[in-house]
């Protein structure tokens, strides 16, 4: 069967990236992509390799550097008939794109009493461990995703990341997705060739379990689908949820799971105070009160800026250890 | 079109019609934030209004070169804009005061006024903030191939901003048909702007190697006839510009700004308003041309002013938005 060939077809999550922004501009003479770096050296971490040579320097546009400059540009061109991809080359720097996503971006819709709409992604990095020290390692999806009338996305397979990405280009509200850099070609997995997308606001269940819910997001799914892994030999059966988008927040997923397990840990790689995990642990604590055995635990990156030192970097991440520790504890195996 | 005799002999051409309309357009400005005042102190107007009293002829002037598909980007001081883009007062007023016929349903205020059906991307609270849109829309109109021009109006305050560097860059790297208009009202809300200004205005399009014009804002014709050159070469494909356009504010930093002495002199508002009214100094040149009567500038009042009084009435009568209107229009 030809079938099965393209079934197990892998892709590293880069790939899959540049596969959807590919068929989408294919799909789309609207859609475009402008940022630093973006065209003939296919950003930094080369995700976009080949788009300039298929697509030209009229939809592959090389920026200044001027993160709030070419968001803003994006915004107006959005709002007059293009679908802009913004390439914002590390996460650190939406800082400097907050009034154009925040005042702006997510407010015109609102604003002109759904008059004016704002079909714009904003992609991104996440993600330390990478030694690149406080500026260029932080995770700072929260801070989109406290803003009404941003939608942001966070995915953590090639299959997600491909799926979501061209609902995020199709999507006619101000999308922002924040990508692992770590994963682009550590993560391999399987990409349909076909068109697919996927609905924001509904997560994957990316293993099932029974016994603790764990809730991750980007690269701490894998962390959490290892350290589940290896509680299976102390007979801990695990099950990991990915809400795959921060907002819209697929609620009911989690809590489900929660009530069917009692006990939870939501684990993310932005910071713990006031960050992803306290929205979702608020979340499950609210919606599985009366079925939890344990106070919901969270585990962000530590309240710290992200060290250059690898041997304090790694302290501030959860990781499998640290995540299979947490998971013993709440269920009285230590 | 009618030609007529200047007092320096000089023939000229004038289309009579064209100008009556763009002095109707200035006194409705006029007289919609005036009752705009009124409608603040007889406290029946939420929240505050930044009033365009005395750069009339700069929306104007400005608007009149534009068709209706063109856009225009506006700022916190943005009623005039709106309404010399095509705005009709009834639904200004509807938004003003927070009612469901507003451009806006109401959720917009003020300072948000925006209409896709003539081209207005939106009014802007943050200073500078619509620089970014004006250039992107200039952006898609270049990449759309579709001959529209984009306008930035912003006040000399904005010019204090970095994204005005940043697109004015762009704009100029990549030949977008986007212009820039600053209208120099000297003061950055109650500060003069040579306090906050090094060097001059127009130098900062100039760096970029943008065309730049100055023209008195308060002579309609002169914007009108330079703003014409400018989106000529924008449509032409040659680029932005940058227009500044010297005027003044005749209210406050908003209607709740007083008592102003502190920061500026009540002998030059007076001079301003006395002897630089943009009105008066239009009605002037028309007579000087001979071409009206002066009493059809008293006619058009009168009718602008009924416009006013029934559109405030129409606002006034228009309901508030429905409740569970709250949370729809967050997404599209």
């Amino acid at each position: 069967m030809s079938t099965v060939k393209e079934d197990i077809r892998e892709l590293t999550f880069g790939q899959a990236i540049n596969e959807a922004i590919s068929e989408e501009m294919r799909r789309d003479p609207t859609v475009f992509v402008i940022g630093e770096d973006v065209a003939e050296a296919g950003t930094p971490f080369k995700v976009l390799t080949g788009l300039v040579e298929e697509f030209g320097t009229e939809r592959v546009i090389d920026s200044p550097i001027s993160e709030p400059g070419i968001t803003g540009l994006g915004v107006g061109a959005a709002m007059t008939g293009m679908r802009p991809i913004i390439d914002i080359m590390f996460g650190d720097f939406i800082t400097l794109t907050m009034d154009q996503m925040v005042n702006q971006a997510a407010k015109i819709h609102y604003m002109s009493g759904g008059k004016w709409k704002v079909p714009m992604v904003l992609r991104t990095t996440m993600g330390a461990t990478r030694r690149s020290a406080a500026q260029h390692s932080q995770s700072l999806h929260a801070w989109f995703s406290h803003i009404p009338g941003l939608k942001v996305v966070v995915p953590s397979t090639p299959y997600d990341a491909k799926g979501l990405m061209k609902t995020a280009i199709r999507d006619d509200n101000p999308v922002a997705i924040f990508e692992d850099k770590l994963m682009y070609s550590t993560i391999k997995g399987h990409v349909p060739e076909e068109d697919y997308t996927i609905p924001f606001g509904v997560a994957d269940i990316k293993r099932e379990g029974s016994d603790l819910t764990i809730v991750a997001t980007s690269s701490m799914v894998h962390v959490a689908l290892d350290a589940a892994k290896s509680l299976e030999e102390i007979e801990l059966s695990v099950e990991v949820i990915d809400p795959r988008t921060t907002w819209p927040l697929d609620k009911e997923t989690m809590i489900d799971s929660a009530k069917k397990t009692s006990r939870a840990i939501v684990i993310d790689e932005g910071h713990d105070q006031y960050g992803v995990t306290a929205e979702i642990a608020s979340t499950i604590a609210d919606g599985a009160f009366y079925y939890l055995d344990a106070p919901v635990k969270r585990m962000g990156a530590m309240n710290v800026p992200v060290p250059f030192s690898p041997v304090l970097e790694d302290l501030t991440v959860p990781t499998i250890d640290s995540v299979v520790e947490m998971v013993k504890t709440l269920c009285g195996k230590v | 079109m009618t030609n007529k005799k200047k007092s320096n002999g000089k023939q000229e051409r004038i289309d009579i019609e064209f100008w009556l309309e763009a002095y109707e357009q200035m006194v409705k400005i006029r007289e919609f934030e005036e009752k705009v005042n009124e409608l603040y102190l007889s406290a029946k107007m939420p929240g505050l209004s930044h009033l365009y009293n005395g750069q009339e002829a700069i929306a104007v002037g400005v608007c009149q070169t534009l068709n209706i598909d063109d856009y225009i980007t506006s700022t916190h001081r943005g009623h005039g804009h709106c309404l010399a883009k095509g705005a009709t007062v009834d639904r200004m007023f509807a938004e003003l005061l927070g009612k469901v016929d507003g451009y806006c349903r109401g959720k917009g205020g003020s300072m948000h006024i925006a209409d896709p059906d003539t081209g207005n991307l939106g009014a802007n609270a943050i200073v500078g903030g619509s620089a970014g849109i004006a250039t992107g829309a200039a952006f898609s109109a270049k990449q759309l191939g579709n001959g529209r021009v984009a306008v930035c109006f912003f006040g000399e305050g904005a010019l204090a901003q970095g994204l005005f560097y940043e697109t004015m860059n762009m704009a100029q790297l990549w030949k977008l048909p986007v212009i820039y208009v600053c209208e120099n009202n000297m003061y950055n809300e109650y500060t003069h702007y040579s306090e906050s200004t090094a060097g001059e205005l127009v130098d900062r399009a100039k760096a970029f190697d943008i065309h730049t014009e100055i023209v008195d804002g308060q002579n309609v014709q002169e914007v009108y006839e330079v703003t014409k050159k400018l989106v000529k070469r924008a449509r032409n494909g040659d680029g932005p510009s940058f227009l500044q356009a010297d005027t003044y504010r005749y209210y406050g930093h908003h209607v709740g700004d007083i008592n102003r002495a502190y920061y500026r002199p009540k002998k030059e508002e007076e001079d301003w308003k006395n002897n630089r009214d943009p009105l008066t100094l239009m009605e002037n040149w028309l007579l000087e041309l001979g071409v009206v009567d002066k009493k059809i500038f008293a006619e058009i009042n009168k009718e602008v002013i009924k416009e006013i009084e029934a559109g405030a009435e129409f606002a006034i009568d228009s309901p508030y938005p429905d409740l569970d209107e709250v949370d729809q229009h967050v997404y599209s």
